[in-house]
């Protein structure tokens, strides 16, 4: 690792108004992508602004339809939260198969968020249910917040608060893991919800879409084979050592399916 | 250098870091406690694994600097006196290890796994499962996973 400054603020404000101060200062998170980045030396920020001090990014909560977590809430807190695994049972299920119980004990839905790894599960959920992303200077719908690979709406030194997601009518994730990392290879969160049925895929392009086609035939009827015909296409899906194009867009049709099939 | 004050195995420790220094690092170079294992250094094979506040985490994905303050248990601290505790006296009688590297991580893992589920049950699919974070070369698992359920039985947890 380069060496760098490290500092624990306390409060948001003491946050940002650092980061401002510094555009090549860091936030960290949960560190579960960020450290490894360091350690490889892949990036070289002048310091370190550690979020894990600030309780009030921290936290679950459910109320009027909403689910509510803090930016810094790891992914085994919201994994076990007994209200959560009630009122929206995909969410807790997403987050309870994100890599392996040491990293869901460390990772945060907003470090995810903003990271926007393309393989990344949480932008499946955010995507999936129509989510909201509140910063601490704005609110960002889910469907406007991704914008590439690894390139998301946030501005330089913008800090995610918190994320709310209303409660589906009924949702299901599944994904295609890869078996070493437990990164999606393909994701689908499929939510039958108060707007109608979205359909979010993770794993497949540069960052988490929607799949229209599904949504349409989705909403006419909510069944498995209202779907087994539709035809991804690869084009712009990605390609690597793992999967190639046409394997991720035949994943995308048969995660979809499994989702589908989990809600009958 | 920044100082740190953490509790370690229940004794206050101190010492001064560099910013970049990893909490791994730090236990085994500065505090002397080289149970704790680094097999992969890129945040997979979970030999690092130690106890933050009572949680399974990778001590090679932390900075030391992240601790200050905190409650740190490292397989050091699982052992009462010369006594073995029963997750380890189980990975003796059920041979959970060949070689021995990943042993620490395993146990430290095992006994996050009887945390989660000390009021409720344990099989073999929900230890594989909860496993994924550690990974071994020698033994192909199986002796491991029959210690974790040993262990978890001797330590009062309903195993079927």
């Amino acid at each position: 690792m380069h060496s760098f400054a490290y500092h624990r603020p306390k409060t948001i404000a003491e946050a940002t108004s650092k980061r401002a101060a510094d555009p090549d200062a860091s936030y960290l998170a949960g560190g579960m992508t960020l450290i490894p980045t360091l350690k490889q030396r892949l990036a070289n920020p002048t310091q370190v602004l550690d979020l894990s001090a600030i309780t009030e990014l921290k936290g679950v909560s459910v109320a009027n339809g909403i689910v509510s977590v803090g930016a810094m809430t790891c992914h085994a807190d919201v994994a076990l939260s007994a209200d959560v695994r009630k009122v929206l049972p995909a969410l807790a299920d997403l987050a309870g198969a994100i890599g392996d119980p040491q990293v869901r004990n460390r990772g945060t839905i907003g470090g995810s968020l903003a990271n926007s790894d393309p393989s990344a599960d949480y932008p499946a959920a955010v995507v999936g249910l129509g989510a909201t992303i509140h910063t601490n200077t704005r609110q960002i719908s889910g469907d406007d917040f991704f914008k590439g690979l690894f390139e998301t709406a946030l501005e330089p030194g913008e800090l995610i608060v918190k994320v709310t997601l209303p409660i589906a009518k009924r949702a299901a994730y599944m994904k295609f893991a890869n078996p070493a990392s437990g990164y999606a290879v393909v994701g689908v969160m499929v939510a039958d919800t108060a707007q109608g049925v979205r359909v979010a895929v993770t794993g497949a392009g540069a960052c988490a879409f929607r799949q229209a086609d599904m949504e349409a035939a989705l909403a006419k009827s909510f069944t498995v084979a209202a779907i087994k015909d539709i035809v991804i296409s690869a084009d712009d899906l990605n390609a690597d050592m793992h999967a190639t194009a046409e394997y991720r867009a035949h994943l995308v049709g048969v995660m979809a399916r499994r989702a589908v099939a989990a809600m009958a | 250098m920044i100082k740190i004050s953490l509790s370690v195995n229940g004794t206050e420790r101190s010492g001064d870091v560099e910013p970049r220094t990893l909490l791994v690092d730090f236990l085994r170079t500065q505090l002397g406690l080289t149970g704790t294992h680094v097999g992969c250094d890129t945040s997979q094979c979970g030999a690092c694994t130690i106890h933050l506040n009572g949680k399974p985490v990778k001590s090679c994905t932390m900075l030391a600097v992240q601790a200050d303050g905190q409650n740190v248990k490292t397989i050091e601290g699982v052992a009462v006196g010369d006594e073995m505790h029963p997750m380890q006296a189980a990975f003796k009688e059920c041979h959970g290890l060949q070689c021995g590297f990943c042993t620490p991580g395993m146990v430290m893992s095992a006994l996050g796994i009887i945390e989660r589920h000390k009021g409720d049950h344990l099989n073999e699919a929900m230890v594989r499962h909860e496993l994924e974070g550690n990974l071994c070369r020698c033994t192909g698992y199986q002796g491991i996973v029959n210690a974790i359920l040993m262990g978890a039985k001797n330590m009062g947890v309903k195993v079927i």
